[in-house]
Order: C-alpha cells, then structure tokens, then sequence
C-alpha cells in the first residue's frame, strides 16, 4: 500500500492546520485530538474536499496535490465515512449500495460480502429516514466499502451513537482492514476508541502534530504532553489469559511473566488482552505491601521520571518486563521521599484496570475476535476494574 | 355570445409560455447552481438583476427591451442578419421577453431548492467516484425536485397570465403576438364582453389549478436533504 505523504497548510478565519506527517497507512491508524484540534479538516483535505489547502499529498507515490496539481475527490478512490453517514434519503439501502457499485472499478469488493459482513440483509429495502443511528452507519461504511477505495476515511464515526451502540458497531470496524485489505484514518477525540481499534496513533493539538507512533508506546511517553489529557493519560500493556478462579469469579492472567486478575470475563484460556491502564490509577511502593485489598502489584524498576516543576505532579515510567511499561503519576513528594530515581525496583499498585476486548495480533486470527467480541459484550466493554 | 371564440391566441399563449419555461429551465439551472454554491461577491448583484423584474412595471421592462432588441440596436441587427426577422413585434421576441420577465419565477426555487441540498451530499457523492456532473444529476437534482417542480409551474402560468411586457415588445398581432391577455384586452375595448368573458374565466381556472398544485407538490415533496 505504501504511504500517505501529507505535508499540508491551509488557514481558515480562526483556525490554520500545518501538518507534516507519513502515514504508514496499516490497520487502523488512529487521528487523535481534542474537538478543535484540526483532525476533521485534515481528513478533509486529505479526501480533496478543502479546496484552499496548500502543499503536497501523496498516496503510495501518486501524487494528489502538490503546487500545480489538484486531483478532485472523486479520482482519488478514497472512501470517506461521514459523522452524519449522508446516506442518499431519495434511495434504499440497496440503492445506496448500487450507487456506489456502479462508479466502482472493475473486480472490486463483493456486493455479498459487504451485506453479510455488516448484517445489511435484513434492511436492504429500507430507506434511510427508517434506519437506527447504527444501522445508518453501518450502510454508509457498507457504501463506501463498495467503491473498492484504497483507503477508508472515517470521520468520528461513532461519534453521533449512543453508549450501547457504540460497542454493538467497534467490532465491526475492527474487522474491516484485514477482512477488506483496505487501511483506515479514523478519526476520534476517544481515547477508548484508540485503545480498542487503533494500531497507530496521529495525535494533533491545536492544528499541530503532536505525537506520532504505535499506539502503546506513544501513550507511554512522558516528554509529551499526554496526548490523551491527564486525566485519561496512562498505559497500554498486554496480557494473556492464563486461567480462570471459579470460587472467587476471577480471571487470572499474564502479564509479563506476572500475575493480575481480572473480575470472571469468561475469555478462554490463551486469549490475548490489551489493557488499558491509567496513570492516575497505578501508585508505587518500595516494598511489596501485605494486608492490602489491592490484587494487582506488579513488581518492575524505574525507567523514567518526568517531573512537572509547575505542578505538585511527576510521572513515572515503570518497566515491568517483557518491554512493556506502566506509567504512574505521583506527586513530586512521593517521588523525592521513596527516593525514585531510575534503575531503582518499585512494586506497582494497580488500583483499576480497563480490559479491551481486542486482542492482539488481529488481522492473523480474525475468528478469534468474534469469540472475544461475545465474551466482552455480556461483561460491558471497557469494564473498569478496582481493587 | 354570437361570435365564436378565436382559439388561436390560446394556442399562441401555450406556445409562447411552454417554448419560454423551457429555454428558462436549460438557462435557469446552471445560474440557479452558480448562485447557491458561489463564494463570490458578486453574488448579491446578479441575484439583484435576476430578481428586477419582480418590482419593476412591465412598461418599464419592456420599454428597454423593445430598445434592447429594434433592428437598430446591435442585439435585434443581429438576429436580422441572422435570421433575416425582426426581434421585435415576433414571436421570437415574444420569447425573449417572456423569459426575462419570468427569470426570476425559474431561478429563486431552483436555487432555494439547491441551496437546501447542500454541499454534504455532493460530497458523500464525490466520495463514491461520482463526477461533479454525475452528482448533479443523480444527487442533487432529485434532491431539489420540489425546486424544479416549483420553478417549472410558476415560470409556465406567470408567462400565460403575461401582459405589459408582450404588448410594448410585440404589439397585438393575430396569430404573431396576440396572447391571450391581448386578445382580452382587444375584446373590452371593442365591448365584446361574451369573448372577454369566456377567456377571462379560462386565465382565471387556469391560473387556480396551477396554484393549487403548486401548494400540493410542496406537500408531497418535502424539502430532501440530509
């Protein structure tokens, strides 16, 4: 697939984007930023809707716009899924498939695979005005499936969706890079979203890129501003289901060569988890506590000590093992008294965890998600977990 | 009522008006769609011009046109060298006039139509390799149906009901300009109350119906977009 080089300009009255950027374009990458932060208006230009930005966009070479060409959106074979689907109200379901069948080239995707994998069977003769917000949503990534683009624009698409449907709509979109070989830009101000969907991570802040990378690691740097906002800020680590504790209902797995527990999720032995911890929620000790209610400690050394000078805070980087770290924020107190300095062993308290139902690797075991995707649905996605 | 009733300024008047609501519709459309989409500056100018003939008496309309297309002007020179006709006093000035006096009839529905379409479903059409000129007429034109329709109804009865203008442009010529108005006009003078009558009731059933249906194709179709 090759990239998609951006390196682009455009003011508006209160607003001007900059960004220079390669995306890597695997999976899902997600573009990430506050409401304001230019995300949207960046898909834009990238689909060739904003008119008045400048510079040059490329797509696996092929170059889109530079100072003296402008390719017109509809040659660029981008699909595009938008907040507010824009499904065409004159057509049916069926119809707005065909719509997009039609203007497609040849040996594209198959009209029957797009139906069975988004569920459209049932409501093909609907017309949209009598479509849920989910089901709309899911015709229009239908549609867009349709046109065989060479990548899929998604502009916040859950956005408009209520809690529920939501989660009903994640494993769908999860599916879509390795069930239709088609990369996805999918925008979100949801940090729940990225930990769920997202490979990659393109954070912006105020029309700037601000962080770019895989997303666990670039959720863990401490010379960035968290990207997700202190409050959400924290780490991603990865875990392995390693057994089940009938009695007291508790999942048990492995992380790093470590043990955590989970409540009962009725995920089967083996299964992979990604899990988000935040670093509000982690505290760290010296030594390993006894006759405490917290279950989970996990014992690492400090990588990295970011202190806020401005503020009473300090984030620390613990490295747990296995490459994977936790990021703890503490006062700068605590951080002075324990005498924190890198190298030292630490005990981590983790206080919650939110579990993701998505394991990784994805795209190599595309059946495996569906068992998972049961299993996390009848505990509540995102389940958070305390002491 | 002795005397039969002359059919042929209806038939004229039917000729006149559906020849020049279709001319309005083929220009109409493109200026319609320059206007709803045009970031320009100009826009409140030429929307301005197009909507003149809404306030200005036909008199005054006509008298400009009638300078605008005489065989001295360069506009009525060259239709002669053309065609060898006069503009003025012809049916084909008939047209013209017709079409300017009726401009505004075609242009503000079709534009409020467009308008009310938006940019976001030409969009989603672009995003599914539709070309402009394939969005126009698969997306927006059946969106702005109630827009067309509205502009095909009243540019055709605003031209039946059309008199000012037809008389200072083309005179009252028997089976050439006499419209039906004229002929109305040309009945009263001469006391021929019965004829006056008869075709005054037709302009005035007429004129209902269209109304009416009018009324009703903006019930039925209700504004589409979104």
């Amino acid at each position: 697939m090759g990239t998609l080089d951006v390196d682009i300009r455009l003011g508006l009255p209160d607003f001007s984007l900059e960004v220079a950027h390669s995306f890597a374009l695997k999976g899902i990458t997600a573009l990430f930023g506050p409401s304001g932060c230019g995300k949207s208006t960046l898909l834009r230009v990238i689909a060739g809707f904003e008119r008045g930005a400048r510079g040059r966009l490329a797509l696996g070479g092929e170059v889109w716009q530079d100072a003296r060409r402008f390719v017109p959106p509809h040659r660029r074979g981008v699909g595009y899924v938008f907040q507010d689907t824009r499904l065409f109200p004159h057509l049916d379901v069926a119809g707005n498939l065909r719509y997009a069948e039609r203007r497609a080239p040849s040996g594209g995707v198959a009209r029957s695979d797009v139906i069975e994998a988004l569920d459209l069977g049932p409501i093909l003769g609907r017309r949209p005005g009598r479509l849920s917000g989910g089901e709309r949503q899911r015709v229009a990534i239908g549609r867009t499936l349709l046109i065989h683009p060479r990548l899929l624009l998604m502009d916040e698409p859950l956005a408009a969706l209520d809690g529920h449907r939501k989660h009903d709509l994640m494993p769908y979109i999860a599916r879509l890079p390795g069930a239709f070989d088609v990369p996805i830009l999918y925008v979100t101000h949801s940090i729940d979203e990225v930990t769920r969907l997202a490979d990659d991570i393109v954070a912006l802040s105020e029309g700037r890129l601000l962080a770019a990378g895989e997303v666990a690691a670039t959720l863990e740097r401490l010379d960035l501003p968290p990207v997700s906002g202190r409050f959400e800020a924290g780490s991603l680590i990865q875990a392995r289901v390693k057994g089940v504790d009938r009695q007291f209902m508790l999942t048990l797995l492995d992380v790093a060569g470590q043990e955590m527990v989970m409540p009962g999720m009725a995920v089967p032995e083996g299964t992979d988890l990604r899990l988000r911890v935040r670093a509000r929620d982690v505290s760290l000790a010296r030594r390993r506590p006894e006759e405490i209610s917290i279950r989970n400690i996990l014992a690492g050394r400090v990588a990295e000590i970011a202190a806020e000078p401005t503020t009473a805070f300090a984030e620390v980087l613990v490295d747990i093992g296995g490459g994977q770290n936790l990021r703890a924020r503490l006062t700068r107190a605590s951080v002075s008294e324990l005498g924190l300095t890198p190298g030292i062993e630490v005990f981590a308290l983790i206080k919650s965890v939110a579990f993701d139902r998505r394991a990784l690797p994805r795209r190599n075991d595309p059946a495996a998600y569906e068992g998972r995707h049961g299993a996390g649905a009848r505990y509540g996605a995102g389940a958070r977990y305390g002491d | 009522m002795t005397a039969a009733l002359d059919l042929a300024p209806i038939w004229l008047t039917l000729r006149l008006a559906a020849t020049s609501t279709l001319l309005l519709m083929i220009l109409g459309t493109p200026l319609a769609w320059w206007l709803a989409h045009t970031p320009s500056r100009m826009k409140s100018l030429v929307e301005a011009v197009t909507a003149l003939p809404l306030v200005l008496p036909p008199t005054v309309l006509g008298f400009y046109l009638l300078i605008l297309l005489s065989p001295d002007s360069t506009i009525g020179g060259a239709w002669i060298s053309l065609t060898g006709d006069n503009l003025t006093f012809s049916f084909s000035g008939l047209v013209i006039a017709t079409m300017i006096y009726s401009l505004p009839f075609a242009v503000q529905p079709l534009q409020a139509g467009f308008e009310a379409v938006g940019r976001a479903p030409l969009e989603a059409a672009a995003s599914l390799r539709a070309a402009p000129w394939d969005a126009f007429l698969t997306v927006a034109s059946p969106l702005a149906l109630r827009g067309y329709l509205t502009a095909l109804v009243l540019s055709f009865a605003h031209a039946i009901g059309e008199f000012g203008v037809v008389l200072m442009v083309g005179g009252n010529i028997p089976g050439r300009t006499k419209v039906i108005s004229i002929a109305i006009y040309e009945h009263v003078e001469t006391l021929e109350y019965a004829q006056a009558h008869a075709l005054s009731a037709l302009l005035l059933v007429f004129s209902f119906v269209v109304l009416a249906l009018v009324y009703s194709i903006n019930r039925r179709f209700p504004v589409a977009a979104g």
